[in-house]
């Protein structure tokens, strides 16, 4: 079947069975491999991507019911060499270790913030419950979204 | 993980959802957010022959106050549950499920109806659903009707609804709250529970439900009978087991289940306001 997503703000069509999912659609498909997948039983959020622009696992939805739809992967994110702040402030709070669960966790974190502007440390651990990092980098990953927070209310860095 | 093959229709009203089941009968299952049915579909513990997509039917997500009760909306999703200021005032158990199903991305996508038409004895919501002695509207080829939620489930992931029935709105009725609780034990945050214990005191009556104690969604007659009775939390929690048949898997055995429904029971009525 036929279908048509807007992915990181660019109509992008593509010819899927039902049954493809929707982070195949997006990897093999489009190309877009920084969604990765990872237990692919919607435990561990490393494949999470904003549809209508919430969070959510792109292992547990078809690319048939994305259709028409607003993707955002985490390619969207930078402007060209700019890195989004959320992932800035990863970068700087030395958020990731292995790498792998990090595409997921900033996807992640980005719809956390959007929800609550100003979570305090256990609101951001609750609040990333759905992302699993086998690293168990999960210190600096708080302090990364907490960082990011911080500086869009104005604060400090 | 990929699903088995499939045909899939996305119905854009109700009336061609249910045009879909009655054509398809047997071999089609509705697909709502697709939380649960997707990941039992990858794991090939489910393979319908056609998907019937009415996850698009926003005229079904709703939540409204229609006098006596809540009407909700089938189609609404767990995030909506979670932020109403409506169940916050109207329904604080539902409104509280709610935010500890899965984790934030399962609620963004997962709906109240296909939780319960899902009718997984370790959701959390159809449990919430006994206990607040909710409604649940289906409708189908002839019309409309109602369904108590004590009557709603009939065995392991099924329910009173038929093949050409779609669930439509869950009736919550509003109730002069004076203490609730929601109990849910786990390993891990996102994990469904290993037992679950939902409780309403309200009307002067106590409505407990159970997650995970059986091959359905139950209420904790005994525990409720004894409250009604004039019993202390201690003594009815002590009942909790009564009438389940919990299962043992990798997570629990059957003994550690019944163990944590007393405790968690007990906890649950003390939190509710009863000594």
């Amino acid at each position: 079947m036929k279908i048509t997503v807007t992915v990181n703000g660019v109509e992008r069509s593509g010819d899927v069975e039902p049954r493809t999912l929707l982070v195949h659609f997006l990897r093999d498909e489009l190309d877009l491999t920084g969604t990765n997948i990872g237990c692919d039983t919607s435990s561990c959020g490393a494949c999470t991507i904003h549809v209508e622009g919430q969070s959510a696992k792109s292992c547990t939805m078809l690319a048939a019911q994305a259709d028409g739809l607003e993707l955002t992967t985490i390619e969207g994110l930078a402007n060209g060499d700019i890195l989004h702040p959320m992932q800035r402030c990863f970068q700087e709070n030395h958020g990731l270790q292995c790498g792998y669960c990090t595409p997921g966790m900033v996807m992640a974190a980005i719809s956390l913030l959007d929800e609550n502007p100003n979570p305090s440390e256990t609101d951001v651990r609750i609040g990333l419950e759905g992302n699993l990092c086998r690293c168990t980098g999960y210190h600096n990953i708080v302090k990364s979204v907490l960082a990011c927070a911080a500086e869009s209310n104005g604060a400090s860095k | 993980m990929i699903p088995a093959a499939f045909e899939y229709v996305r119905a854009d009203s109700v009336d061609a959802a249910l045009s879909a089941l009655t054509e398809y009968g047997d071999e089609a299952k509705l697909l709502a957010g697709g939380h649960s049915l997707l990941p039992l579909m990858k794991l090939r513990l489910a393979a319908p022959s056609v998907l019937v997509d009415v996850g698009r039917l926003d005229d079904l997500r709703y939540i409204n106050d229609a006098g006596d009760y809540i009407a909700i909306g089938a189609l609404t999703r767990h995030r909506d549950l979670e932020t109403s200021s409506l169940l916050a005032s109207a329904a604080p158990l539902l409104a509280h499920a709610a935010g500890h199903v899965g984790d934030p991305q399962v609620r963004h996508r997962g709906t109240i109806g296909g939780s319960l038409a899902h009718a997984d004895p370790a959701s959390d919501l159809p449990a919430v659903a006994l206990a607040m002695g909710a409604t649940i509207v289906a409708t189908g080829p002839n019309g409309t009707r109602e369904i108590a939620a004590s009557e709603f489930y009939t065995g392991f992931l099924e329910s009173a609804l038929a093949p050409d029935e779609l669930l439509t709105e869950i009736r919550i009725p509003k109730l002069d709250t004076q203490g609730w609780s929601f109990q849910k034990f786990n390993r891990r945050a996102q994990d469904w529970a290993i037992v679950g214990v939902a409780t309403v005191r309200a009307n002067g009556s106590t409505g407990v439900g159970l997650v995970n104690m059986g091959s359905t969604p139950l209420l904790a007659s005994a525990v409720m009978d004894a409250v009604k009775s004039g019993a202390n939390a201690a003594d009815a929690a002590a009942l909790a087991n009564e009438g389940t048949e919990a299962q043992s898997d990798i997570n629990a055995s059957s003994e550690y289940r019944e163990h944590l429904a007393r405790v968690l029971v007990r906890r649950s009525l003390e939190e509710s306001g009863l000594s």
